[in-house]
């Protein structure tokens, strides 16, 4: 494994690469999408530096090796956060490279967006060793085209990323939740998209079908979340009488459903994103097959979980299909990652703009081959 | 401004080109005659004329494919257009350009409550969106200053932002799905009513990229519900550094109003003289700042902002009591371009992003730069974003003034990138800014980008000598 030191040290090693190399920070994602075949490994791991931090800016810059509870613990020290809330169901050696490489955004995604929503610059070496940025440290910027966007969510297969500067948000004085029981996922999900088309500011929607819970979580100053979350009980008595949730009960709640603890993960996982009225079609559509799961984003976020062969996976893709929505396989063995579609097929014509922009990012083909699709 | 030279042989063959687009489009979807090809030679940035070869008018996205087909097979640049708002000049025709005008297409096709969407065609009004879905208590957020007049497509095309995107975010944040016309004519359908790209990003790559890489023909729109109410307070201050000082000071204690806008003294004068919203005039330095919520929701954040305000000794400071007078506060900055307007009939309108901390350095230097070329500027700020609009008062009677005028602005833009920030934070770079791309990028990421472009476009037809310097 090359894992250089510094920016200069990638783009060396891009040059001198004999062949595909591996992209990776720490690999903590290795198991998610297409198996990668490369005799090398180029890690960012060791570009741990946060470059920039100007909370009275909202920014901050991190090179793409700092671990995702790095930055975390560094935002805390001045009660900011990550905006979107990227889950850490892959431990705590998550890189922000990687968040930003896989747009990785947990529950506040349905309020406060994407984390590709949230990237304002990228540094990166494309597959001629060229070092290049784009965006740049402001909140607004439409100078050029959006590549630090387009490389968000990439997955390392145009570039490797060097250094991401993006948007962050002060925590909010207080988090509640308003919990509404034994609906089922249909009716539940009526009440997300109840609480969403709301003027209370959801920032996160969730239904948790073992349970049968419906969650809907409100943050800002503590007084704003007591009236909010009464009103937002109020206006959705119709699906029964609702338990209100304080600060630190929510914390651990919304912790939980942003790691997928109730996610009993089997040997497949998926995630399928989809309008969010659609997510309880889903959930049933694969149920007889042993896929189990729960919704996030208002309904629109299914995760599932169930056995690893190609029947099930195709099952869980067809029902996103039928949904108007898209999947990602985000674990499996690694035979079953190499034979299926593990993210839905493109049209010929996106097929070949997209392989005509990769030849002009990485005209050796050498970066992450397959990992979105076989070749 | 320098323009690529017209293809000899597309202008030799103009009526026929104009036969040929005739052919394939109802008669009244062809415009070709001198006179009615005037309102299409120029856009929002007015210093620039050029009619095109022609102009077409689709209906629907069948003839946008016909007509790309038609172009594509001809070797035809092709110029897209909205409302023609940009002030970049991003619809600038060329000579030899067949301009492709979305506007007949102005259809809503399907609205959504629950799953909180809109789909509509390029056509319709920013402005039309939020009228569409009013009356449920929705609303579509972006709101640039031109929002009764530009159109959907366009802010797609210029990733349109406005005086709300501190909480709401730009177009390119409120978008769920794409339909687009390739230069080969080719549908490309991108996103859909869910959230995130299972693959590429194609949907914030096209968004912003300028009617480089194809033309819109729907665009699905995430729709929000409209706060229960909304308040906006003005403070005035006796120099821009104590109002810089009081922007960071408000930011930094955990609130994120809604806006907060930042008008320096020239801005206050021309807006308070059009708007009559009680600006204070003795101030230096003006914010409004907006809040949302309840009632009581929204006292409680004024007077959390009003106790940070008052550290910075400011010489007046107004809680709007009614909604008429937020109405009066917001008419006044929302009508800044045409109240400067009203001092000087010609002035450039620029658009510079900086990082915050930078604001009181950056004005004095404008200031300077006012002093040096001896034109008048007032500036009007995005402040807790960092988006700033210098407006520099010219003579567009005296070429001079106006090429000094030009080099002035190009002064600010690279002041603001020498600052951290960038060229443009909202109106996108067009034909104004095209030259000045190399101030901000390297020779390779310029490449980078023309590879995209051309990967979408091969032969460089679509709104051709925009974007990127002139090689």
């Amino acid at each position: 494994m090359i894992a250089p030191e510094t920016e200069q040290d990638i783009a060396e090693a891009v040059r001198g690469a004999e062949g595909p190399l591996l992209v990776q920070g720490n690999g903590t994602k290795a198991g998610m999408l297409r198996p990668v075949q490369a005799a090398a490994t180029l890690s960012t791991k060791n570009l741990t530096r946060i470059t920039l931090y100007a909370p009275n800016e909202l920014v901050m810059s991190a090179q793409a090796g700092t671990r995702l509870a790095d930055i975390e613990a560094e935002l805390a020290t001045a009660g900011q956060q990550m905006i979107a809330e990227p889950p850490h169901i892959y431990g705590e050696d998550q890189t922000i490279g990687g968040i930003v490489a896989t747009n990785f955004s947990g529950p506040r995604r349905v309020m406060g967006g994407a984390m590709r929503d949230h990237v304002l610059g990228v540094r990166a070496v494309n597959g001629s060793g060229e070092i290049l940025h784009f965006g740049g440290r402001v909140l607004k910027n439409v100078t050029g085209l959006d590549v630090s966007k387009f490389l968000t969510g990439s997955f390392g297969t145009l570039a490797v990323m060097t250094e991401v500067t993006f948007k962050v948000l002060p925590v909010t004085e207080a988090t509640g939740t308003v919990v509404l029981h034994g609906l089922d996922a249909a009716r539940g999900v009526a009440a997300l998209s109840a609480g969403l088309g709301s003027p209370f500011s959801v920032s996160g929607a969730a239904y948790l079908p073992a349970e049968q819970k419906t969650l809907l979580r409100i943050e800002d100053f503590a007084v704003s979340v007591k009236y909010r979350t009464e009103k937002l009980a109020a206006q959705l008595k119709e699906f029964g009488a609702a338990e209100i949730l304080g600060t630190a009960a929510s914390k651990t709640f919304w912790r939980d459903i942003r790691d997928c603890k109730m996610l009993d993960a089997g040997e497949a996982v998926w995630r399928v994103s989809v309008p969010p009225s659609a997510g309880p079609g889903v959930l049933r559509a694969v149920e007889a097959l042993g896929v189990t799961g729960f919704l996030d984003w208002g309904g629109g976020l299914v995760w599932l979980t169930g056995p690893a062969d190609e029947a099930t996976h195709a099952a869980v893709c067809a029902a996103a299909k039928a949904a108007r929505g898209v999947w990602w396989l985000m674990r499996a063995p690694e035979p079953l990652r190499a034979v299926v579609d593990v993210v839905p097929p493109e049209s010929p014509v996106l097929a070949a703009i997209r392989r005509r922009v990769e030849e002009k990012f990485d005209p050796r083909g050498i970066f992450n081959p397959g990992r979105l699709r076989a070749a | 401004m320098l323009q690529p030279a017209p293809k000899p042989d597309v202008l030799a063959k103009r009526a026929e080109i104009i036969a040929g687009l005739r052919a394939i489009l109802p008669s009244d979807a062809v415009i070709g005659d001198t006179i009615s090809l005037k309102p299409y030679e120029t856009d929002g940035l007015t210093a620039y004329k050029q009619a095109p070869l022609a102009v077409v008018l689709p209906s629907d996205e069948g003839q946008v494919v016909a007509v790309m087909r038609f172009c594509h097979l001809h070797g035809i640049r092709v110029v897209p257009r909205g409302a023609g708002t940009s002030l970049s000049g991003g619809a600038l025709p060329l000579e030899d350009a067949v301009v492709v005008g979305v506007m007949r297409m102005n259809r809503i096709l399907e609205i959504n409550y629950p799953d909180r969407y809109a789909v509509v065609q390029p056509g319709v009004t920013n402005i039309g969106i939020t009228q569409a879905v009013q009356d449920e208590q929705f609303f579509y957020a972006p709101d640039p200053s031109s929002q009764l007049a530009c159109m959907i497509g366009g802010n797609v095309s210029m990733n349109s932002g406005g005086a709300h995107c501190l909480k709401y975010g730009v177009t390119a944040n409120n978008l769920l799905g794409l339909r687009l016309v390739t230069i080969e004519g080719e549908v490309l359908e991108i996103g859909g009513t869910h959230c995130d790209a299972a693959g590429y990003d194609w949907l914030g790559l096209i968004t912003g990229s300028e009617g480089q890489l194809g033309i819109l023909t729907e665009v699905t729109v995430r729709i929000l519900r409209s706060p229960e109410g909304a308040r906006a307070m003005l403070a005035g201050f006796d120099s821009n550094e104590v109002a810089g000082a009081c922007v960071d000071a408000i930011i930094s204690s955990g609130i994120i109003p809604v806006a907060l806008e930042f008008m320096d003294r020239p801005a206050i004068h021309a807006c308070e003289d059009f708007a009559h919203a009680g600006y204070p005039l003795e101030a230096e330095a003006m914010l409004i700042i907006e809040v949302e919520g309840s009632e009581q929701e929204q006292t409680d954040m004024l007077r959390r902002i009003r106790d940070i305000c008052a550290a910075y000794h400011p010489i007046s400071m107004r809680v709007s009591e009614t909604a008429e007078e937020s109405a009066a506060i917001w008419k006044g900055r929302k009508g800044a371009f045409g109240a400067v307007g009203r001092i000087s009939p010609d002035y450039l309108c620029m658009d510079g992003t900086i990082p915050t901390s930078q604001l009181p350095n950056v004005l004095r230097r404008i200031g300077q730069m006012s002093d040096d070329y001896g034109l008048k500027v007032a500036n009007i700020f995005h402040a807790g974003d960092g988006n700033l609009h210098p407006l520099i008062m010219f003579n567009a009677n005296d070429p001079e003034s106006f090429h000094k005028a030009e080099a002035f602005g190009a002064d600010i833009l690279c002041l603001c990138v020498e600052v951290g920030g960038c060229l443009t934070g909202e109106h996108g770079v067009g034909v104004e800014k095209r030259d000045l791309m190399s101030v901000q990028f390297s020779p390779a990421e310029l490449a980078q980008m023309r590879g995209i472009k051309t990967a979408f476009d091969p032969n460089w037809l679509l709104n051709p000598a925009k974007v990127f310097p002139l090689q």
